[in-house]
């Protein structure tokens, strides 16, 4: 906790504070100064900071989104639909769940550029769409609380899969996909594009990050600002899903 | 064909008709996942016996690529022993730490339960803050761990921290597990709230005398699945080490101190254009999680029993 707690004080540092010595670890006269500085920090990159802010919270929401509504239907598939190879699959998703966006960069890399989607908004999107964390945690929740009984009884009256999915399946399954909203929104906000990014209007905020840090000690309280700011979203995300995470990641247990 | 009460005709059960939406429904994920994870791993088993820039197309040279890799790279060498020391200290370390913090959050009431549960999976939280380390570890007596060791007069100059292969792997460790023990964290302290009261009642009749004997006993069988999810999911971090490193320490680092697989992987690819080498690295790299992942499941089986 104390880096985070570090990082706010020292964005409400005015520059005499910065540069005292010894360092200070809680501020003395608390400045919005290193905030109220950042567009103008902002305007020498010609992209407006708020053009930041819009990318990252449009990537993430839309991703995000998607994220959730396509490891759901196939976990509902997965869970409940009869034929063969669900198995496998699912075998598959499980041991899957160790690959992540950084040990398959280099294949990846050369689909995006096959598919002629780097520097596009595609690229930051894409890759999200199919989550085996996602798809996993899904699965293992509707076996533990969606009865068979349930989604028979809905058949008999009549529902499609389609129907049985969105109103009966989604309703019940929500701590599951509010932790996977969680779990989604924390990834791609946080995600610093590998080389696939180039125009500045498409950049995201933690790549800003990164430009200002590099301005150094003068620079240090707006950059504190700015990861201050990064905080936000996935934390009050947290608040909105945290009651609901305890109970969905209990039965993400992996069966031998 | 079966009728219902409303005497609408129903498709028989598991026909392709009945069963059509259920393709319809998991297809997006299918082809996503083809895309960006399958094809890849094909692809990169492919081009790991090629040479390939990126520029020219992929030139078939057999198993150079895997001779070059054993017999004539110092650095591959290091960075496998590095990735190593992280998965064998990082990952068990940071499975251990959740599971028992986790343990020990679990005995408070649930609202000081939730505050502490927020405070330790605030750093993973908050994803790539962890260059805020850099200030705490930085070389002038600046840095807050120097400044905090000059004043207590513990040494009497400034530690070069970040460049000093020494207390490189140990600061990257720390860092890391700062950062990734929050999913492990939360699957624990479900898979303890998850353990019934009826378990541990039983577990008192049955001569169970200590906490020791009912985590041994009753726990931690009870909650084996769990802690197999946990642990894959520390195996794909401890793995995948990297962006921690090269923000902190740079990358090469001092001595190559903590240069990992993904970061020499990242450096022959985006930096050499050696895409064809990388992706033996990258095969490698597959061949030692998978393995990994099927020692701790061997490992957890037979703690089950």
């Amino acid at each position: 906790m104390l880096p985070l707690i570090y990082a706010v004080c020292t964005s409400f540092k005015p520059l005499d504070e910065l540069l005292i010595f010894p360092p200070r670890f809680f501020v003395r006269r608390p400045t919005f100064g290193n905030y109220l500085i950042l567009p103008d920090l902002m305007s020498s990159l010609k992209v407006p900071l708020s053009r930041y802010i819009f990318n990252s919270l449009f990537i993430s929401v839309v991703s995000t989104f998607f994220y959730i509504i396509i490891a759901t239907m196939a976990a509902f598939v997965l869970s409940k639909a009869k034929f063969k190879g669900r198995n496998v699959i699912f075998w598959i998703v499980q041991f899957a769940l160790m690959f992540n966006a950084y040990t398959l960069g280099i294949p990846r890399y050369l689909i995006f550029s096959k598919m002629h989607i780097i520097d596009t908004y595609w690229v930051s999107i894409l890759p999200h769409m199919a989550s085996t964390l996602g798809v996993f945690l899904a699965k293992q929740y509707i076996e533990g609380y969606i009865p068979n009984a349930l989604l028979e009884a809905a058949k008999i009256d009549g529902a499609s899969h389609y129907r049985v999915f969105w109103s009966i399946v989604m309703p019940v399954i929500k701590p599951a996909w509010l932790t996977l909203m969680l779990f989604a929104f924390r990834d791609i906000w946080a995600e610093v594009p590998n080389g696939t990014i180039f125009s500045e209007q498409l950049k995201t905020l933690p790549q800003i990050v990164t430009q200002i840090t590099a301005g150094g000690t003068a620079r240090a309280g707006s950059s504190m600002a700015v990861t201050v700011i990064m905080m936000i979203p996935p934390i009050l995300v947290f608040l909105i899903s945290q009651s609901n995470v305890v109970e969905a990641m209990s039965s993400a247990g992996i069966k031998e | 064909m079966a009728k219902n009460i409303n005497g609408r005709r129903l498709s028989p059960e598991g026909s392709f008709k009945e069963q059509f939406p259920m393709f319809v429904m998991i297809s997006p994920f299918i082809i996503f996942f083809l895309i960006f994870t399958v094809i890849p791993i094909i692809s990169s088993i492919f081009l790991s016996f090629t040479s390939y820039d990126m520029i020219s197309s992929p030139i078939f040279v057999g198993i150079d690529n895997y001779r070059r890799l054993i017999t004539n790279d110092a650095t591959f060498m290091v960075t496998v022993k590095n990735t190593f020391v992280f998965a064998v200290v990082a990952g068990p370390l940071g499975f251990l730490l959740s599971f028992i913090l986790a343990w020990l959050v679990n005995e408070f009431t649930p609202n000081v339960r939730a505050v502490l549960s927020f405070m330790f999976y605030a750093p993973s939280l908050v994803g790539n803050a962890y260059f805020i380390w850099q200030v705490a570890f930085s070389g002038d007596s600046y840095g807050y761990i120097n400044s905090l060791l000059l004043s207590l007069g513990i040494i009497t100059e400034p530690i070069v921290w970040l460049k000093n292969a020494t207390y490189l792997m140990p600061i990257i460790i720390v860092v890391q597990l700062w950062q990734s023990m929050g999913v492990s964290f939360l699957a624990n302290i479900s898979g303890l709230q998850n353990v019934s009261r009826d378990m541990y009642e039983a577990g008192a009749i049955d001569g169970i005398r200590n906490r020791w004997q009912e985590l041994r006993y009753i726990t931690l069988p009870s909650m084996s699945n769990m802690l197999l999810f946990s642990a894959v999911m520390q195996i794909q971090s401890s793995f995948s080490v990297s962006a921690i490193a090269v923000t902190l320490a740079g990358y090469p680092s001092k001595s190559n101190a903590v240069d990992t697989i993904v970061s020499l992987m990242q450096d022959m690819a985006t930096v050499r254009y050696e895409l064809g080498y990388a992706s033996a690295i990258a095969v490698v790299l597959f061949i030692m999680m998978v393995t990994t992942r099927l020692i701790v499941g061997k490992v957890l089986s037979t703690v089950q029993k």
